[in-house]
C-alpha cells in the first residue's frame, strides 16, 4: 500500500468539504434571486399587455400604464449616454495614453475610483444645487440625464482604462515604429482592440443608471405624469426640437415606487409588472455586454 | 579544444565577408550614414549604456554582438527614439544622421519624422491582431497612402522580400496572430520593408527562424544593402561574420571594439572580444 494514501485521502476530504460549502452558498444566493424574480413574475406578468405600455398612469389601477415612465426612461438614458459615453471614453484614453504618470494624475486616478463608490443620492443633492438651481435647467430630462451621466462617468472611465491597459506595449511600439502619431496609434490599434471591454463597461454602466431612483427623486422628478415630452420632430421649420430636454419627466423605477406607496393592492400588481419590465431590460443589456465581450475576445487574440 | 574549432570555422566563414569589405573599400562607398557620439543611457537610476560612440556606414550592414543584457536592444531603440514613449529613462549624447548631420536625439526633432525614415524589426514578433495585409500596409496608411493598387503592390513585394509570399498569398485576410512565430517575425520584417525606410534596425530578426528561412533573410539583407543601411543585432556570431560589413562588440554597456567584421573576427584587438568570439564567455 502506498505510503501517501492516508495523506491523499485527507486532502481529498478537504477538497470535498470546500466544494460542498461553496455549492451551498451559491445555492442560497441563487434561491434568493429566483424567489424574488418568481414572486415578482407571478404577480406582475399577468398584468403585462399592450395597453400597459400605451396607457398613462391613472387613478384606476386596471387602466394605468407605464407610457410616460418608459418614454421618460428612454429619454433620460439617451441624454445620459450622449453625455457620459464620449466624455468617459475620452477621459479614459487621456489618462491612459496621454497623461504623464505623476502625483497629480495618480490623485485623479484614485479619486475617480472613489467616485464610483459614492452613494448615488449624493449625486442627486449636488445636481439639485448645480443643475436645477445654479444653471436653471429645472426638474427636467436634461438635469436627470446629466445627473445619471455624472453617476456612471467613473464606471466608464475605469472600464475604458482597464481595457486599454490590457493592450501590450509591444503593439503600441510596433505602430509608433512605423511612424504613426499618437492619435493614429490610438484610433487604429488601441481603441479597436479594447472596444470589447469599453463597450461592456458602457452597457453595464447604463444598466446601472436605468434602475437609479434616489438621485432622480432628489432632483424632483414627478411621480405622476400624464403627458409625453415634446416630440423631437416638429412639423415646422427647423423640424428638430430639443424642447423635450427641458420637459418634466418620470422614469420606471419612480413610477414603481409611486404605485408601491399606494394602499390599494391593485397598484402593487402594476408595480410588480413594471419591475418585471425593468428587470428584463437590465438582463437584456447585461446579456448584450456578455455577448459583445465574447465576440471581441474571439476577434482579437494574441 | 572545441572552442578552438568553433573559432576556426568562424574565421573561415568570415573570409569571404572580409574580402568583400576590402573590395568595396573605395572612398565613396564608405560614406557615413549615422554616427553615435558619447551616448549614455539609463533606465531610472540603472546605467545601461556608457559613452558609446560608433559609426554606421552608408549602405553597409553593421552588426552588434555581445552577451545578453549588455545593452544592444537599448542602443538600437535609441535610433528610432522608441525610448521617448517611456518617462523613466534618461539619455545624453548624440546620434547624427548624415548627410544632414542632424542630431536625431535632439528635442527639436520630431520622433515621428525619425521613425518614418528609420524602420525597425523588434526582438519579439509583435504583429497587430489584424489581417496580414493590414499589418504590412499599416506603415503606408499612416503616411496617408490610400491608392489600392499601390498598397497591394507594396504588400506583395514586401512579403516576397521577407520570403513569406508563397505561404500566405491565399490568406492575406486572415489574422497575422494565427501564424507561427517565425511567420509572424517575417510579417514584421515585411511590415518594416513596406515603407522603404532609408535605415533599418533589426533586433535578432532570425532568432525564431529555421536555417532555411534564416538563410533567406540573410540573403535579403545582403540585397537590401543597395538601398538601405542596416543595423543588425544578433546572437549568432556566424551570422554576424557572414553578412555584416562592420561589427560592434558590446559588453555591459560599453562598446569594447568596433571595426570591419573581417578584422574583428580574425584579429580582435581586445582580449574580451577574443574571449567572446571564441566562446570563452557570454
Ligand atoms: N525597461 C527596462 N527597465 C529597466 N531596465 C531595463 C529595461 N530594459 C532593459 N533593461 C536592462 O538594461 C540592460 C540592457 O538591456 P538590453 O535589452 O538592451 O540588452 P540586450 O543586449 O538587448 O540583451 P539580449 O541579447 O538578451 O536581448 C539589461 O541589464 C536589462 O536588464
Ligand atoms: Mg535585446
Amino acid at each position: 500500500m502506498s505510503p501517501h494514501l492516508k495523506n491523499i485521502q485527507l486532502r481529498q476530504k478537504q477538497d470535498m468539504i470546500f466544494c460542498y460549502i461553496g455549492l451551498l452558498v451559491l445555492l442560497f444566493s441563487f434561491l434568493t434571486l429566483i424567489t424574488l424574480i418568481w414572486d415578482l413574475a407571478v404577480t406582475g406578468v399577468p398584468r403585462i399587455n399592450i395597453l400597459f405600455f400605451t396607457n398613462f398612469p391613472s387613478r384606476f389601477a386596471e387602466q394605468a400604464g407605464i407610457l410616460s415612465a418608459w418614454v421618460g426612461t428612454l429619454c433620460v438614458m439617451i441624454t445620459t449616454a450622449v453625455f457620459a459615453i464620449p466624455l468617459g471614453i475620452a477621459a479614459g484614453i487621456y489618462l491612459e495614453e496621454y497623461a504623464p504618470k505623476n502625483f497629480l494624475t495618480q490623485m485623479i486616478e484614485i479619486n475617480i475610483s472613489n467616485l464610483a463608490g459614492i452613494p448615488s443620492i449624493t449625486f442627486g443633492l449636488m445636481a439639485l444645487g448645480i443643475f436645477v438651481y445654479e444653471f436653471g435647467f429645472g426638474r427636467s430630462i436634461l438635469t436627470a440625464g446629466l445627473t445619471l451621466g455624472l453617476l456612471v462617468l467613473p464606471i466608464i472611465i475605469v472600464a475604458t482604462r482597464e481595457s486599454i491597459r490590457t493592450i501590450p506595449n509591444s503593439i503600441r511600439e510596433a505602430s509608433f515604429a512605423l511612424g504613426a502619431s499618437r492619435w493614429q496609434t490610438i484610433w487604429n490599434h488601441v481603441l479597436p482592440y479594447s472596444s470589447g471591454g469599453i463597450l461592456t463597461g458602457v452597457i453595464i454602466s447604463l444598466s446601472r443608471a436605468i434602475g437609479e431612483t434616489a438621485p432622480l427623486i432628489t432632483i424632483g422628478a414627478l411621480t405622476f405624469i400624464a403627458f409625453l415630452p415634446t416630440s423631437p420632430i416638429q412639423p415646422d421649420f427647423p423640424f428638430l426640437s430639443f424642447q423635450w430636454l427641458k420637459d418634466p419627466f418620470t422614469v420606471m423605477p419612480i413610477q414603481m415606487f409611486n404605485w408601491l406607496s399606494r394602499p390599494q393592492a391593485d397598484f402593487h400588481v402594476n408595480a410588480a409588472a413594471t419591475g418585471i419590465v425593468l428587470l428584463v431590460m437590465t438582463l437584456l443589456m447585461n446579456g448584450m455586454a456578455i455577448y459583445i465581450r465574447y465576440r471581441f475576445r474571439k476577434k482579437f487574440n494574441w | 579544444m572545441s572552442s578552438q574549432l568553433h573559432n576556426q570555422s568562424l574565421i573561415h566563414k568570415s573570409d569571404s565577408a572580409k574580402a568583400e569589405a576590402l573590395k568595396l573599400e573605395s572612398p565613396e562607398s564608405n560614406l557615413l550614414r549615422a554616427e553615435v557620439k558619447k551616448l549614455s543611457f539609463s533606465y531610472g537610476s540603472k546605467r545601461v549604456l556608457n559613452q558609446v560612440s560608433m559609426k554606421i556606414h552608408s549602405n553597409k550592414i553593421t552588426a552588434m554582438i555581445g552577451p545578453s543584457g549588455c545593452g544592444k536592444t537599448t542602443l538600437l531603440r535609441c535610433f528610432n527614439r522608441m525610448h521617448d514613449l517611456y518617462s523613466q529613462v534618461t539619455y545624453q549624447g548624440e546620434i547624427l544622421i548624415y548627410p544632414e548631420a542632424k542630431n536625431i536625439l535632439s528635442k527639436e526633432i520630431d520622433p515621428m519624422e525619425v521613425r518614418m525614415r528609420i524602420g525597425m524589426v523588434f526582438q519579439k514578433p509583435n504583429p497587430f491582431p489584424k489581417s496580414i495585409y493590414e499589418n504590412v500596409a499599416f506603415g503606408l496608411r499612416v503616411r496617408g497612402i490610400r491608392k489600392k493598387s499601390y498598397l497591394e503592390d507594396r504588400v506583395e513585394q514586401s512579403l516576397q522580400q521577407a520570403g513569406l509570399w508563397t505561404e500566405v498569398k491565399d490568406r492575406l485576410n486572415s489574422s497575422a496572430t494565427s501564424l507561427s512565430g517565425g511567420q509572424q517575425q517575417r510579417v514584421c520584417i515585411a511590415r518594416a520593408l513596406a515603407t522603404q525606410p532609408e535605415m533599418l534596425l533589426l533586433d535578432e530578426p532570425t532568432s525564431a527562424l529555421d536555417p532555411i528561412s534564416t538563410g533567406n533573410i540573410e540573403e535579403l539583407i545582403g540585397e537590401l544593402k543597395k538601398d538601405v543601411t542596416i543595423v543588425l543585432v544578433t546572437h549568432n556570431l556566424h551570422q554576424a561574420a557572414r553578412c555584416s560589413d562592420y561589427t560592434a562588440f558590446m559588453y555591459i554597456g560599453d562598446l569594447i571594439e568596433f571595426g570591419a567584421s573581417g578584422d574583428l573576427f580574425t584579429t580582435p584587438k581586445d582580449s574580451r572580444t577574443e574571449n567572446y568570439i571564441t566562446g570563452r564567455f557570454g
